[in-house]
């Protein structure tokens, strides 16, 4: 997995709450067996109107937009279905950090394992960031990982926690599974210990 | 000797080891895929030159895509195809039992695992897919995972994992007659709000949830998703026992007897605390009808479409605002005057054979309104035959509905099962997102009777006072 250690970005505003996934990246685009090639299917719903054309007011239909690399957002994003597909899409069109006063859990968790970088900040924070966002044209945040630091272009700075472990996957890049392969041993003497003792937890399902 | 949880009786003895940040590397017993979440993970480890640790602890079966009408010619859509044939071969690879399309034990993978004695009190399961909630009905963990953990099951059988918070959802006394587990999950919802359940595993509790089947508890862990908790559980009894006995990939004789005693240790003690408590009671429970474009926005079928103005603070009247738009509804509007193009009874939520006699129940003797297009599409092949041999089949074919083959189908619409733009549907599945079941389709969750009975009158009713 790539890396994330700090990261400077456009931030692009989507003011909704419990944006699901089912709208970061509609079922349509669920049928590829491979990973990438998915921010054709983005907001597939929400970038076009009803007859077709594009929403003016959704933010990958504005100019200005066009390099985000940060999305602002609201409370519960990424509720719903499981699919890895949305934070894949949201990566494949650059996205590398979200902020929102809250994420749904499975959603947060597929973000780590992708190297995107989810934020929580609390709402007046969230609500600052839109006040910016909505001032000026372009508005650049840079996120520093090992400092847990967002800055604003007028150097003004302010923390976010994160957890620990969490954190040192990402600043370094780790495999999860390699991580837990290293771990052999002691999965093998737990299975030896379990098969012992709930040995009808180890029946194979066979066809 | 300490009071614990029924999660923490399950989690404990999943623990391989524990860092000191509470970093948790945990067991995982029983691992099922389907076609959509799972062929990146496959591949994933394909390129890593990895195995699966324990093949035979997977079971795989395609059920999102496949078509619900004749399958004899095969899958139209190329891309479906592709992704169940995927399927397919990554399982014969890597030695994997799968239910292909054919078989007739294929079905929607929450309601088979069930329903072949693979789901087990007291185990860790996962599936690269939110609804494995309903697993937790048996008194088991079970979680929905992203397809990077699916590859992480698939290699490892273990993933790592911090402690959730607990959190007792109590519904004391007993619901109408007339309702059922999926109005109790739905009142649930709204009351603790989509995200209220996040970060927490969730145990139902007291009498009206015990007195519910397993089915009705698989329908009431099924949605836990839907609330924010990644997992819902209800602690094992005789009513679980009597269920899994007999089943063809449970355990029996001594392993059944030995399962059994070790299974009735599954609860919790008295005096055992949980993060958060949460109580209803059970008479205060109408049949629940959705409104807007998640499953809490929802009100009994004797309310009406709120005013988005009622709401106190901006980002609910907004979201209030924009979910009645897309729903096309007025505020003030009575529930049971909203009229129905389509009615849709399946899903992983409400597809066995008890959701299929409840509505059969409703159609008997009555007809489909004019105008209104009815789905009943079983949750697995098993299910269709048995309810086939019950009459089931011939009770919905002569009010005009149609009766399908097994699978998701307008759940999702990723096969050819699709909302068309504009159309309204009553639907006994679990998400009434925008688009869910077609793009620009209008989605009410409801239970099967009450879908059943808004098949036949065209709009919803009060089936509390409904000859
Ligand atoms: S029936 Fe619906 S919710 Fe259940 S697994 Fe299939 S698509 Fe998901």
């Amino acid at each position: 997995m790539e890396a994330f250690t700090t990261h400077t970005g456009q931030v692009a505003p989507l003011d909704r709450v419990d944006v699901d996934t089912d709208q970061i990246i509609p079922k349509q685009y669920l049928k590829t067996i491979h990973r990438t090639g998915l921010k054709e299917g983005l907001f597939a719903d929400w970038r076009k109107l009803a007859d077709g054309s594009p929403d003016p007011d959704f933010f990958m239909n504005q100019p200005q937009y066009a390099d985000a690399s940060i999305l602002l957002t609201r409370d519960n994003f990424g509720c719903g279905s499981s699919r890895e597909h949305a934070p894949w899409a949201l990566l494949d069109y650059g996205i590398r950090a979200i902020l929102a006063p809250s994420f749904a859990e499975i959603f947060y968790n597929n973000c780590f394992q992708n190297s995107i970088l989810p934020i929580v900040l609390d709402s007046q924070e969230i609500q600052r960031l839109f006040d910016h966002v909505s001032a000026a044209d372009r508005f650049e945040l840079t996120i520093d990982l090992a400092a847990q630091t967002i800055s604003t272009p007028q150097k003004s700075s302010f923390q976010f926690s994160i957890d620990p472990f969490r954190k040192q996957c990402l600043l370094q890049g780790l495999d999860a599974i390699g991580l837990t392969l290293r771990r052999e041993k002691d999965i093998a003497d737990y299975e030896a210990r379990r098969k012992q003792n709930t040995p009808w937890l180890f029946q194979d399902l066979c066809s | 000797m300490a009071a614990h949880t029924l999660f923490d009786k399950i989690w404990g003895p999943h623990v391989v080891s524990e860092e000191s940040d509470g970093t948790t590397l945990l067991y995982i017993d029983r691992h099922l895929v389907h076609e959509v979440t799972s062929p990146q993970a496959f591949e994933g480890l394909k390129l890593a030159g990895r195995r699966p640790r324990r093949p035979g602890a997977t079971l795989a079966v395609p059920d999102h895509n496949v078509p619900t009408t004749d399958r004899s010619a095969g899958i139209a859509d190329p891309l479906s195809r592709i992704q169940i044939e995927t399927l397919e071969q990554h399982c014969a690879d890597f030695g994997i039992t799968l239910f292909s399309m054919h078989d007739v034990r294929q079905g929607i993978v929450h309601v088979i695992g069930p329903e072949q004695g693979l789901t087990l009190p007291g185990m860790t399961i996962v599936c690269g897919d939110s609804h494995t909630s309903t697993h937790g009905a048996f008194g088991a963990l079970a979680f929905g995972i992203g397809t990077s953990e699916v590859e992480h099951v698939l290699a490892t059988q273990c993933l790592i994992q911090k402690r959730p918070q607990t959190m007792e959802i109590r519904v004391d006394g007993l619901v109408s007659p007339h309702c059922s587990a999926k109005d109790m999950i739905l009142a649930i919802i709204g009351a603790i709000g989509t995200a209220g359940g996040t970060g927490y595993v969730v145990e139902y509790t007291g009498e009206a949830v015990r007195s519910l089947s397993m089915e009705g508890r698989m329908t009431l862990c099924n949605m836990s998703i839907e609330g924010g908790a990644r997992a819902g559980m209800i602690a094992p009894d005789e009513t679980t026992f009597a269920y899994i006995k007999g089943r063809p990939m449970a355990p029996s004789a001594s392993l059944w007897t030995a399962a059994v005693q070790d299974w009735e240790k599954l609860c919790t003690d008295p005096g055992a605390a949980y993060d958060r408590v949460v109580t209803l009671q059970g008479e205060d429970i109408a049949p629940q009808v959705t409104w807007g474009t998640n499953p809490g926005m929802v009100t009994g079928v004797d309310g009406k479409v709120p005013d988005p103005r009622s709401f106190a603070d901006e980002e609910t009247r907004d979201a209030t605002t924009r979910a009645l738009d897309y729903m096309a509804l007025t505020p003030g509007t009575p529930i049971v005057e909203i009229p129905i193009d389509r009615v849709f009874i399946g899903s992983c939520t409400n597809s066995r054979i008890e959701d299929l006699r409840l509505a059969a129940s409703y159609f008997k003797g009555r007809k489909v309104a004019s105008g209104v297009q009815a789905m009943v599409v079983p949750g697995s092949g098993l299910i269709k035959k048995q309810a086939e041999d019950e009459g089931l089949d011939a009770v919905f074919r002569a009010a005009g509905a149609e009766w399908r083959e097994s699978g998701c189908s307008m759940c999702l619409a990723m096969n050819a099962d699709v909302l068309r733009p504009g159309e309204r549907c009553a639907s006994t599945s679990n998400r009434n997102f925008e688009g869910r079941q077609g793009k620009g389709g209008r989605t009410h969750l409801v239970s099967p009777a009450m879908a059943a009975a808004a098949a036949v009158t065209g709009h919803f009713v009060d089936i509390r006072h409904w000859a």
